[in-house]
Protein backbone atom coordinates (compact mmCIF):
# COMPACT_ATOMS: atom_id res chain seq x y z
CA UNK A 1 0.00 0.00 0.00
CA UNK A 2 1.54 3.28 -1.09
CA UNK A 3 0.84 6.16 1.09
CA UNK A 4 -0.71 8.97 -1.11
CA UNK A 5 0.08 12.68 -0.97
CA UNK A 6 -2.61 14.21 1.36
CA UNK A 7 -1.73 11.22 4.40
CA UNK A 8 2.26 12.69 3.79
CA UNK A 9 0.73 16.24 4.18
CA UNK A 10 -1.89 15.32 7.11
CA UNK A 11 1.51 13.96 8.87
CA UNK A 12 3.44 17.11 8.44
CA UNK A 13 0.88 19.34 9.51
CA UNK A 14 0.34 17.00 12.76
CA UNK A 15 4.45 17.42 13.53
CA UNK A 16 4.12 21.15 12.78
CA UNK A 17 1.00 21.79 15.22
CA UNK A 18 2.95 19.08 18.12
CA UNK A 19 5.70 21.68 17.77
CA UNK A 20 7.68 18.68 16.99
CA UNK A 21 10.61 19.47 14.64
CA UNK A 22 10.74 18.86 10.04
CA UNK A 23 14.38 17.25 9.69
CA UNK A 24 15.75 17.15 6.54
CA UNK A 25 14.72 13.40 5.22
CA UNK A 26 10.80 14.19 6.14
CA UNK A 27 8.29 14.93 3.39
CA UNK A 28 7.57 18.42 3.47
CA UNK A 29 5.37 20.79 0.56
CA UNK A 30 7.01 22.68 -1.60
CA UNK A 31 5.59 25.74 -0.64
CA UNK A 32 7.26 24.59 2.75
CA UNK A 33 10.48 23.95 1.35
CA UNK A 34 10.47 27.04 -0.98
CA UNK A 35 9.57 29.45 1.81
CA UNK A 36 12.64 27.77 4.33
CA UNK A 37 15.35 28.41 1.41
CA UNK A 38 14.33 31.56 0.82
CA UNK A 39 14.29 32.88 4.52
CA UNK A 40 17.59 30.80 5.32
CA UNK A 41 19.63 32.26 2.24
CA UNK A 42 18.54 35.77 2.91
CA UNK A 43 19.90 34.94 6.54
CA UNK A 44 22.99 33.43 5.43
CA UNK A 45 23.59 36.14 2.67
CA UNK A 46 22.74 38.73 5.42
CA UNK A 47 25.58 37.74 8.10
CA UNK A 48 28.11 37.46 4.71
CA UNK A 49 27.19 40.87 3.68
CA UNK A 50 27.14 42.18 7.06
CA UNK A 51 30.87 41.13 7.27
CA UNK A 52 31.39 44.14 5.46
CA UNK A 53 30.05 47.49 7.27
CA UNK A 54 32.51 46.52 10.48
CA UNK A 55 34.84 44.91 8.46
CA UNK A 56 35.75 48.09 6.98
CA UNK A 57 36.89 49.09 10.48
CA UNK A 58 38.84 45.99 11.58
CA UNK A 59 42.59 47.58 10.37
CA UNK A 60 41.07 50.98 11.94
CA UNK A 61 40.03 49.73 15.24
CA UNK A 62 41.60 52.05 18.13
CA UNK A 63 43.08 49.81 20.52
CA UNK A 64 44.97 46.43 19.75
CA UNK A 65 41.97 44.74 22.38
CA UNK A 66 39.14 46.20 20.47
CA UNK A 67 40.54 44.65 16.96
CA UNK A 68 41.39 41.60 18.66
CA UNK A 69 37.04 41.65 19.36
CA UNK A 70 36.07 43.30 15.93
CA UNK A 71 38.17 40.96 14.12
CA UNK A 72 36.70 37.83 15.88
CA UNK A 73 33.23 39.33 15.93
CA UNK A 74 33.13 39.43 11.70
CA UNK A 75 35.11 36.12 11.87
CA UNK A 76 32.03 34.91 13.91
CA UNK A 77 29.42 36.40 10.88
CA UNK A 78 31.55 34.13 8.56
CA UNK A 79 30.95 30.81 10.58
CA UNK A 80 27.28 32.11 10.63
CA UNK A 81 26.69 32.52 7.08
CA UNK A 82 28.58 28.94 7.03
CA UNK A 83 26.28 27.02 9.21
CA UNK A 84 22.83 28.62 7.56
CA UNK A 85 23.88 27.79 4.08
CA UNK A 86 24.58 23.82 5.37
CA UNK A 87 20.62 24.78 7.03
CA UNK A 88 19.89 25.17 3.26
CA UNK A 89 21.77 22.49 1.25
CA UNK A 90 19.77 20.17 3.53
CA UNK A 91 16.67 21.10 1.59
CA UNK A 92 18.63 20.51 -1.66
CA UNK A 93 20.25 23.89 -2.23
CA UNK A 94 23.90 24.22 -3.04
CA UNK A 95 25.63 26.72 -1.20
CA UNK A 96 27.18 27.82 -4.89
CA UNK A 97 23.89 28.04 -6.38
CA UNK A 98 22.64 30.55 -3.22
CA UNK A 99 25.78 32.55 -4.12
CA UNK A 100 24.71 32.97 -7.38
CA UNK A 101 22.03 33.73 -6.47
CA UNK A 102 22.64 36.42 -4.48
CA UNK A 103 25.31 38.10 -6.84
CA UNK A 104 22.84 38.37 -9.35
CA UNK A 105 20.24 39.94 -6.87
CA UNK A 106 17.83 37.49 -7.41
CA UNK A 107 17.88 37.02 -3.05
CA UNK A 108 18.15 39.79 -0.99
CA UNK A 109 19.85 40.32 2.21
CA UNK A 110 18.83 42.34 4.92
CA UNK A 111 18.66 46.10 4.03
CA UNK A 112 20.45 47.09 7.21
CA UNK A 113 23.97 46.08 5.85
CA UNK A 114 22.96 48.96 2.93
CA UNK A 115 23.55 51.73 4.89
CA UNK A 116 27.14 52.90 5.96
CA UNK A 117 29.24 53.33 9.19
CA UNK A 118 31.42 56.52 8.56
CA UNK A 119 32.51 56.24 12.37
CA UNK A 120 34.20 54.19 14.68
CA UNK A 121 30.89 54.40 17.10
CA UNK A 122 28.51 52.48 14.59
CA UNK A 123 30.79 49.60 15.06
CA UNK A 124 29.13 50.05 18.89
CA UNK A 125 25.75 51.14 17.60
CA UNK A 126 25.53 47.96 15.09
CA UNK A 127 26.38 45.36 18.06
CA UNK A 128 23.58 47.50 20.02
CA UNK A 129 20.94 47.75 18.11
CA UNK A 130 21.46 45.94 14.75
CA UNK A 131 22.48 43.15 16.60
CA UNK A 132 20.26 43.58 19.19
CA UNK A 133 16.62 43.79 16.78
CA UNK A 134 18.45 40.64 14.86
CA UNK A 135 18.12 38.95 18.42
CA UNK A 136 14.73 39.66 18.63
CA UNK A 137 13.99 38.39 15.20
CA UNK A 138 15.88 35.17 15.71
CA UNK A 139 15.25 34.15 19.54
CA UNK A 140 11.87 32.83 18.40
CA UNK A 141 13.63 31.09 15.70
CA UNK A 142 15.22 28.87 17.66
CA UNK A 143 12.08 26.94 17.90
CA UNK A 144 11.47 27.06 14.35
CA UNK A 145 9.58 24.12 12.36
CA UNK A 146 12.74 23.10 10.87
CA UNK A 147 15.16 21.12 12.86
CA UNK A 148 18.27 22.36 10.91
CA UNK A 149 17.80 26.02 11.15
CA UNK A 150 16.57 25.60 14.38
CA UNK A 151 19.58 24.38 15.90
CA UNK A 152 22.08 26.96 14.08
CA UNK A 153 20.03 29.36 14.88
CA UNK A 154 20.35 28.29 18.71
CA UNK A 155 24.01 28.43 18.19
CA UNK A 156 24.13 32.09 16.55
CA UNK A 157 21.90 33.73 18.96
CA UNK A 158 24.61 32.74 21.30
CA UNK A 159 27.00 34.46 19.58
CA UNK A 160 24.85 37.44 18.66
CA UNK A 161 23.55 38.22 22.09
CA UNK A 162 27.60 37.94 22.68
CA UNK A 163 28.55 40.96 20.12
CA UNK A 164 25.44 42.93 21.66
CA UNK A 165 27.38 43.07 24.75
CA UNK A 166 30.42 43.58 23.15
CA UNK A 167 28.72 46.55 21.33
CA UNK A 168 26.94 48.07 23.95
CA UNK A 169 30.28 47.74 26.08
CA UNK A 170 31.92 49.82 23.42
CA UNK A 171 29.46 52.80 23.50
CA UNK A 172 29.39 52.66 27.11
CA UNK A 173 32.94 53.05 27.10
CA UNK A 174 32.86 56.16 24.54
CA UNK A 175 30.72 58.02 26.45
CA UNK A 176 33.08 57.96 29.26
CA UNK A 177 35.91 59.52 27.47
CA UNK A 178 35.84 62.39 25.70
CA UNK A 179 32.77 65.06 24.59
CA UNK A 180 33.71 64.30 20.82
CA UNK A 181 33.25 60.30 21.79
CA UNK A 182 30.18 60.99 23.37
CA UNK A 183 28.74 62.98 20.31
CA UNK A 184 30.00 60.62 18.05
CA UNK A 185 27.62 57.96 20.00
CA UNK A 186 25.03 59.83 19.83
CA UNK A 187 24.83 60.89 16.21
CA UNK A 188 25.86 57.03 15.22
CA UNK A 189 22.60 55.63 17.35
CA UNK A 190 20.84 58.82 15.75
CA UNK A 191 21.73 57.35 12.11
CA UNK A 192 20.87 54.04 13.25
CA UNK A 193 17.97 53.94 15.06
CA UNK A 194 14.66 53.94 12.00
CA UNK A 195 17.04 51.65 9.88
CA UNK A 196 17.46 49.16 13.42
CA UNK A 197 13.43 49.86 13.34
CA UNK A 198 12.55 48.63 9.76
CA UNK A 199 14.95 45.41 10.13
CA UNK A 200 11.46 43.70 11.58
CA UNK A 201 10.07 44.10 8.10
CA UNK A 202 7.22 46.22 6.37
CA UNK A 203 4.12 46.32 9.07
CA UNK A 204 1.76 43.43 9.43
CA UNK A 205 -0.45 44.52 6.72
CA UNK A 206 1.91 44.54 4.47
CA UNK A 207 3.96 41.62 5.07
CA UNK A 208 2.54 38.90 2.40
CA UNK A 209 4.29 36.01 3.73
CA UNK A 210 3.93 36.57 7.45
CA UNK A 211 0.24 34.42 7.51
CA UNK A 212 1.69 31.55 6.00
CA UNK A 213 4.90 31.21 7.78
CA UNK A 214 3.78 31.20 11.11
CA UNK A 215 1.03 28.61 10.39
CA UNK A 216 3.84 26.54 9.13
CA UNK A 217 5.97 26.97 12.41
CA UNK A 218 8.80 28.89 10.63
CA UNK A 219 7.87 32.40 12.03
CA UNK A 220 7.00 32.58 15.35
CA UNK A 221 5.91 36.11 16.02
CA UNK A 222 4.46 38.98 13.62
CA UNK A 223 6.49 41.53 12.29
CA UNK A 224 4.67 44.43 14.34
CA UNK A 225 5.01 42.31 17.96
CA UNK A 226 9.02 41.93 17.23
CA UNK A 227 9.42 45.70 16.51
CA UNK A 228 7.50 46.16 19.85
CA UNK A 229 9.64 44.26 21.59
CA UNK A 230 12.58 45.64 20.74
CA UNK A 231 11.92 49.27 21.22
CA UNK A 232 10.19 48.15 24.69
CA UNK A 233 13.78 46.55 25.58
CA UNK A 234 15.85 49.09 24.11
CA UNK A 235 14.50 52.07 25.95
CA UNK A 236 15.95 51.57 29.36
CA UNK A 237 19.14 51.00 27.46
CA UNK A 238 19.38 54.23 25.93
CA UNK A 239 18.75 56.01 29.13
CA UNK A 240 21.32 54.15 30.83
CA UNK A 241 23.55 55.06 28.15
CA UNK A 242 22.48 58.42 28.19
CA UNK A 243 21.68 58.92 24.74
CA UNK A 244 18.61 59.78 23.28
CA UNK A 245 16.08 57.58 20.42
CA UNK A 246 15.52 60.41 17.57
CA UNK A 247 11.53 59.76 17.77
CA UNK A 248 9.82 62.62 19.11
CA UNK A 249 6.45 60.45 19.77
CA UNK A 250 8.62 57.63 21.71
CA UNK A 251 7.20 57.55 25.37
CA UNK A 252 5.50 55.18 27.51
CA UNK A 253 2.41 54.22 27.57
CA UNK A 254 0.52 53.17 30.42
CA UNK A 255 -2.62 51.71 29.35
CA UNK A 256 -0.60 49.54 26.90
CA UNK A 257 2.55 48.50 29.46
CA UNK A 258 4.27 49.61 26.23
CA UNK A 259 6.09 52.16 24.50
CA UNK A 260 4.07 54.26 21.55
CA UNK A 261 6.52 55.07 18.93
CA UNK A 262 6.73 57.14 15.63
CA UNK A 263 6.67 55.64 12.09
CA UNK A 264 9.62 54.38 10.14
CA UNK A 265 9.84 55.87 6.82
CA UNK A 266 8.30 53.05 5.24
CA UNK A 267 8.96 54.92 1.46
CA UNK A 268 12.85 54.53 2.63
CA UNK A 269 12.71 50.85 3.82
CA UNK A 270 11.36 49.84 -0.06
CA UNK A 271 13.79 51.99 -1.79
CA UNK A 272 16.90 50.19 -0.15
CA UNK A 273 14.77 46.79 -0.48
CA UNK A 274 14.58 47.69 -4.23
CA UNK A 275 18.68 48.57 -4.58
CA UNK A 276 18.39 51.94 -4.00
CA UNK A 277 20.04 51.93 -0.68
CA UNK A 278 23.40 54.56 -0.17
CA UNK A 279 25.59 50.98 0.02
CA UNK A 280 24.04 48.34 -1.97
CA UNK A 281 25.73 48.61 -5.13
CA UNK A 282 29.10 49.12 -3.37
CA UNK A 283 28.32 45.91 -0.90
CA UNK A 284 27.14 43.51 -4.00
CA UNK A 285 30.33 44.45 -6.07
CA UNK A 286 32.78 43.72 -2.83
CA UNK A 287 30.95 40.68 -2.60
CA UNK A 288 30.94 39.83 -6.34
CA UNK A 289 34.84 41.10 -6.54
CA UNK A 290 35.87 38.46 -3.99
CA UNK A 291 33.94 35.56 -5.59
CA UNK A 292 35.24 36.00 -9.03
CA UNK A 293 38.88 36.81 -7.35
CA UNK A 294 38.56 33.65 -5.58
CA UNK A 295 37.17 31.44 -8.54
CA UNK A 296 40.90 29.73 -10.21
CA UNK A 297 41.62 29.04 -6.00
CA UNK A 298 38.19 26.78 -6.02
CA UNK A 299 39.14 25.84 -9.71
CA UNK A 300 42.85 24.61 -8.20
CA UNK A 301 41.03 23.04 -5.09
CA UNK A 302 38.67 20.67 -7.11
CA UNK A 303 41.97 19.86 -9.84
CA UNK A 304 44.14 19.06 -6.38
CA UNK A 305 41.34 16.73 -5.43
CA UNK A 306 40.61 15.05 -8.67
CA UNK A 307 44.28 14.26 -8.66
CA UNK A 308 44.84 12.58 -5.22
CA UNK A 309 41.38 10.62 -6.77
CA UNK A 310 42.71 9.24 -9.36
CA UNK B 1 16.20 43.64 32.77
CA UNK B 2 18.79 42.54 29.66
CA UNK B 3 20.22 45.88 30.62
CA UNK B 4 21.41 44.96 34.00
CA UNK B 5 23.17 42.12 32.80
CA UNK B 6 24.44 44.25 29.68
CA UNK B 7 26.22 46.75 32.48
CA UNK B 8 27.85 44.16 34.49
CA UNK B 9 30.89 42.66 33.81
CA UNK B 10 29.90 38.56 34.25
CA UNK B 11 32.67 35.96 33.90
CA UNK B 12 31.02 34.79 30.91
CA UNK B 13 32.26 37.87 28.76
CA UNK B 14 35.34 37.16 27.47
CA UNK B 15 36.70 40.54 26.47
CA UNK B 16 35.49 42.16 30.02
CA UNK B 17 36.25 45.46 30.86
CA UNK B 18 38.82 44.95 33.02
CA UNK B 19 40.76 43.18 30.45
CA UNK B 20 43.25 46.11 29.56
CA UNK B 21 46.56 44.99 30.38
CA UNK B 22 47.03 41.59 28.80
CA UNK B 23 49.85 40.28 30.92
CA UNK B 24 47.46 41.54 34.22
CA UNK B 25 48.24 39.30 36.95
CA UNK B 26 51.72 38.30 35.71
CA UNK B 27 55.51 38.51 37.22
CA UNK B 28 57.46 41.29 34.73
CA UNK B 29 59.91 41.37 36.60
CA UNK B 30 63.46 40.74 34.04
CA UNK B 31 65.54 37.79 35.45
CA UNK B 32 68.55 37.92 36.18
CA UNK B 33 71.45 38.22 33.75
CA UNK B 34 68.54 39.18 31.24
CA UNK B 35 69.49 42.68 29.62
CA UNK B 36 65.93 44.76 30.09
CA UNK B 37 66.63 46.50 26.94
CA UNK B 38 67.58 43.97 24.47
CA UNK B 39 64.77 41.53 26.07
CA UNK B 40 62.88 44.71 24.99
CA UNK B 41 64.00 44.89 21.63
CA UNK B 42 63.89 41.26 21.10
CA UNK B 43 60.08 41.15 21.93
CA UNK B 44 59.64 43.95 19.65
CA UNK B 45 61.11 42.68 16.47
CA UNK B 46 58.92 39.52 16.69
CA UNK B 47 55.91 41.35 18.16
CA UNK B 48 56.32 44.13 15.25
CA UNK B 49 56.39 41.04 12.67
CA UNK B 50 52.72 39.57 14.13
CA UNK B 51 50.79 43.08 14.72
CA UNK B 52 52.15 43.55 11.11
CA UNK B 53 51.96 40.18 9.55
CA UNK B 54 48.68 40.25 11.16
CA UNK B 55 47.67 43.44 10.12
CA UNK B 56 47.81 42.19 5.91
CA UNK B 57 45.83 39.09 6.97
CA UNK B 58 42.81 41.11 8.28
CA UNK B 59 42.66 43.04 5.11
CA UNK B 60 41.33 39.72 3.57
CA UNK B 61 38.34 39.44 5.79
CA UNK B 62 35.40 39.60 3.81
CA UNK B 63 37.86 39.25 0.63
CA UNK B 64 39.06 35.30 0.76
CA UNK B 65 38.20 32.87 -2.24
CA UNK B 66 35.89 30.85 -0.25
CA UNK B 67 34.11 30.94 3.69
CA UNK B 68 36.16 28.58 4.89
CA UNK B 69 39.53 30.81 4.13
CA UNK B 70 37.83 33.88 5.41
CA UNK B 71 37.65 32.13 8.64
CA UNK B 72 40.78 30.33 8.37
CA UNK B 73 42.83 33.44 7.58
CA UNK B 74 41.12 35.55 10.38
CA UNK B 75 42.30 33.14 12.92
CA UNK B 76 45.79 33.43 12.14
CA UNK B 77 45.46 37.26 11.91
CA UNK B 78 43.79 36.88 15.33
CA UNK B 79 46.23 34.18 17.02
CA UNK B 80 49.19 36.45 15.88
CA UNK B 81 47.67 39.62 17.09
CA UNK B 82 47.13 38.07 20.77
CA UNK B 83 50.78 37.07 19.99
CA UNK B 84 51.37 40.98 19.09
CA UNK B 85 49.57 42.14 22.79
CA UNK B 86 51.48 39.90 24.69
CA UNK B 87 54.75 40.91 23.22
CA UNK B 88 54.42 44.54 23.15
CA UNK B 89 52.97 44.64 26.34
CA UNK B 90 56.28 42.84 27.66
CA UNK B 91 58.43 44.91 26.16
CA UNK B 92 57.05 47.57 28.21
CA UNK B 93 57.49 45.91 31.02
CA UNK B 94 61.07 45.53 30.58
CA UNK B 95 62.33 48.33 29.38
CA UNK B 96 59.34 51.35 29.82
CA UNK B 97 62.27 53.49 27.57
CA UNK B 98 60.65 51.78 24.68
CA UNK B 99 57.35 53.01 24.85
CA UNK B 100 56.48 56.48 23.03
CA UNK B 101 55.92 59.12 25.63
CA UNK B 102 51.66 60.54 26.07
CA UNK B 103 50.98 63.12 28.73
CA UNK B 104 50.70 61.90 32.03
CA UNK B 105 47.13 61.64 31.95
CA UNK B 106 46.81 59.54 28.69
CA UNK B 107 44.66 56.69 29.02
CA UNK B 108 46.33 54.84 26.49
CA UNK B 109 48.19 51.78 27.80
CA UNK B 110 51.58 50.56 26.91
CA UNK B 111 50.54 48.08 24.44
CA UNK B 112 48.68 50.51 22.65
CA UNK B 113 51.02 53.61 23.14
CA UNK B 114 53.57 50.73 21.06
CA UNK B 115 51.39 49.89 18.26
CA UNK B 116 49.61 53.48 17.77
CA UNK B 117 52.34 55.93 18.43
CA UNK B 118 55.06 54.57 17.69
CA UNK B 119 56.39 55.93 13.74
CA UNK B 120 57.23 53.85 11.10
CA UNK B 121 61.29 54.35 11.60
CA UNK B 122 60.55 52.41 15.32
CA UNK B 123 59.29 49.59 14.14
CA UNK B 124 61.40 46.15 14.06
CA UNK B 125 59.13 43.99 12.34
CA UNK B 126 61.25 42.17 8.77
CA UNK B 127 60.41 43.22 4.98
CA UNK B 128 58.11 40.71 4.49
CA UNK B 129 55.43 41.04 6.73
CA UNK B 130 54.54 44.71 5.68
CA UNK B 131 54.40 44.06 1.43
CA UNK B 132 51.47 45.23 0.08
CA UNK B 133 48.90 42.01 -0.17
CA UNK B 134 48.72 40.45 -3.45
CA UNK B 135 46.50 37.30 -4.45
CA UNK B 136 45.88 34.37 -1.76
CA UNK B 137 49.02 32.37 -3.45
CA UNK B 138 50.62 35.14 -2.27
CA UNK B 139 49.01 35.02 0.62
CA UNK B 140 49.68 31.75 1.15
CA UNK B 141 53.91 32.24 0.67
CA UNK B 142 54.14 34.37 2.86
CA UNK B 143 52.47 32.82 5.81
CA UNK B 144 54.33 29.23 4.57
CA UNK B 145 57.74 31.68 5.01
CA UNK B 146 56.96 33.65 7.56
CA UNK B 147 55.60 30.80 10.17
CA UNK B 148 57.94 28.37 9.52
CA UNK B 149 60.48 30.80 10.41
CA UNK B 150 58.93 31.87 13.40
CA UNK B 151 57.59 28.58 14.42
CA UNK B 152 61.19 27.33 15.02
CA UNK B 153 62.04 30.80 16.90
CA UNK B 154 59.17 30.08 19.48
CA UNK B 155 60.76 26.30 19.82
CA UNK B 156 63.66 27.54 20.81
CA UNK B 157 62.23 30.52 22.72
CA UNK B 158 60.23 27.92 24.91
CA UNK B 159 63.63 27.88 26.86
CA UNK B 160 63.80 31.42 27.49
CA UNK B 161 65.50 32.79 30.88
CA UNK B 162 62.63 34.74 31.22
CA UNK B 163 59.54 33.20 31.97
CA UNK B 164 56.88 35.44 30.16
CA UNK B 165 58.61 34.83 27.27
CA UNK B 166 58.77 30.91 27.77
CA UNK B 167 55.36 31.03 28.01
CA UNK B 168 54.29 33.37 25.50
CA UNK B 169 56.63 30.73 23.25
CA UNK B 170 54.71 27.92 24.89
CA UNK B 171 51.10 29.29 23.91
CA UNK B 172 52.05 30.65 20.43
CA UNK B 173 53.95 27.44 18.88
CA UNK B 174 50.60 25.65 18.81
CA UNK B 175 49.11 28.30 16.76
CA UNK B 176 52.27 28.60 14.52
CA UNK B 177 52.29 24.93 14.16
CA UNK B 178 48.16 25.38 12.96
CA UNK B 179 49.41 28.32 10.54
CA UNK B 180 52.27 26.14 9.06
CA UNK B 181 50.36 23.35 8.43
CA UNK B 182 47.42 25.66 6.55
CA UNK B 183 49.91 27.49 4.57
CA UNK B 184 51.70 24.55 3.50
CA UNK B 185 48.60 22.29 2.64
CA UNK B 186 47.56 25.33 0.22
CA UNK B 187 50.72 25.73 -1.50
CA UNK B 188 51.07 22.26 -2.27
CA UNK B 189 46.67 22.28 -3.17
CA UNK B 190 47.85 25.31 -5.55
CA UNK B 191 51.26 24.01 -6.62
CA UNK B 192 50.00 20.75 -8.21
CA UNK B 193 46.11 22.21 -8.83
CA UNK B 194 45.69 23.66 -11.97
CA UNK B 195 48.44 25.50 -14.79
CA UNK B 196 46.80 28.64 -13.70
CA UNK B 197 47.22 28.48 -9.69
CA UNK B 198 51.09 26.81 -10.29
CA UNK B 199 51.86 30.05 -12.44
CA UNK B 200 51.01 31.98 -9.17
CA UNK B 201 52.03 30.29 -6.47
CA UNK B 202 55.76 30.40 -8.34
CA UNK B 203 55.61 33.93 -9.18
CA UNK B 204 54.63 34.34 -5.14
CA UNK B 205 57.43 32.42 -4.10
CA UNK B 206 59.83 34.23 -6.80
CA UNK B 207 58.61 37.77 -5.41
CA UNK B 208 59.12 36.76 -1.61
CA UNK B 209 62.06 35.14 -2.20
CA UNK B 210 64.48 37.98 -2.25
CA UNK B 211 63.33 38.98 1.59
CA UNK B 212 64.23 35.46 2.80
CA UNK B 213 67.34 36.28 4.01
CA UNK B 214 66.43 38.77 5.68
CA UNK B 215 64.41 36.60 8.21
CA UNK B 216 67.67 34.80 9.29
CA UNK B 217 65.77 31.58 9.22
CA UNK B 218 66.84 29.41 12.66
CA UNK B 219 68.85 26.05 11.76
CA UNK B 220 66.22 23.41 10.39
CA UNK B 221 63.74 25.29 9.11
CA UNK B 222 65.46 25.16 5.57
CA UNK B 223 64.94 21.47 5.97
CA UNK B 224 61.13 21.89 6.53
CA UNK B 225 60.65 24.22 3.56
CA UNK B 226 62.01 21.90 1.26
CA UNK B 227 59.92 19.20 2.27
CA UNK B 228 56.96 21.59 1.74
CA UNK B 229 58.77 22.53 -1.67
CA UNK B 230 59.13 18.57 -2.56
CA UNK B 231 55.56 17.42 -2.11
CA UNK B 232 54.71 20.95 -4.05
CA UNK B 233 57.29 19.84 -6.94
CA UNK B 234 58.91 23.12 -6.77
CA UNK B 235 62.37 24.44 -6.55
CA UNK B 236 63.89 26.70 -4.37
CA UNK B 237 64.16 30.10 -6.14
CA UNK B 238 67.08 31.55 -7.37
CA UNK B 239 66.41 35.20 -6.85
CA UNK B 240 69.17 37.88 -6.11
CA UNK B 241 68.18 39.01 -2.11
CA UNK B 242 66.27 42.70 -1.58
CA UNK B 243 68.72 45.02 1.15
CA UNK B 244 65.87 43.83 3.63
CA UNK B 245 66.74 45.96 6.96
CA UNK B 246 63.37 45.80 8.96
CA UNK B 247 65.12 44.99 12.21
CA UNK B 248 67.13 48.31 11.85
CA UNK B 249 64.01 50.10 11.50
CA UNK B 250 64.88 50.74 7.71
CA UNK B 251 61.58 50.10 5.71
CA UNK B 252 59.30 50.08 2.47
CA UNK B 253 56.76 53.15 2.26
CA UNK B 254 53.83 50.15 2.22
CA UNK B 255 54.99 49.95 6.18
CA UNK B 256 53.87 54.09 6.45
CA UNK B 257 50.64 53.77 4.33
CA UNK B 258 49.67 50.27 6.59
CA UNK B 259 50.36 52.42 9.78
CA UNK B 260 48.92 55.88 8.63
CA UNK B 261 45.57 53.60 8.20
CA UNK B 262 46.12 51.67 11.44
CA UNK B 263 46.70 54.34 13.42
CA UNK B 264 44.46 57.18 12.53
CA UNK B 265 41.85 56.77 14.67
CA UNK B 266 43.88 56.06 17.73
CA UNK B 267 45.79 59.41 16.65
CA UNK B 268 42.75 61.57 16.19
CA UNK B 269 41.31 60.52 19.77
CA UNK B 270 44.83 60.56 21.67
CA UNK B 271 42.39 61.21 25.13
CA UNK B 272 40.12 59.13 24.02
CA UNK B 273 38.81 55.46 25.84
CA UNK B 274 38.05 52.73 23.70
Amino acid sequence: MTVTETELAEHFEATVARGDRIEPRDWMPEAYRKTLIRQIAQHAHSEIIGMQPEGNWISRAPSLRRKAILLAKVQDEAGHGLYLYSACETLGTARRELTEKLLSGKQKYSSIFNYPTPSYADVGTIGWLVDGAAICNQVPLCRTSFGPYGRAMIRICKEESFHQRQGYELLMTMMRGTEEQRAMVQESVDRFWWPALMMFGPPDDASPHTGQSMAWGIKRNTNDELRQKFVDMTVPQARALGVTLPDPELRWNSERRAHDFGEPDWDEFWAVVEGNGPCNAERLDRRRRAHEDGAWVRDAAVAFAEEGAR
Amino acid sequence: MISDDLLGNDAHWAFGTDFEDPLAGVDTTVPDGVDPASLARYCLMLGDDALVLSQRLSEWCSRAPDLEEDIALANVALDLLGQARLLLARAAAADPSVVPALPDDSPVPAEDALAFFRSPAEFRNVTMAELPNGDFAEAITRLLLLSTCRLAEFESMAAHPDAVLAAVAAKGRKELAYHRDFAARWFVTLARGTAESRRRVLDALDGLWAFWPELDAPAGVEVVLDQVFAAADVSRPEVAPARGLGRECVHTEALTDLLAEMQSVARAHPRGLW
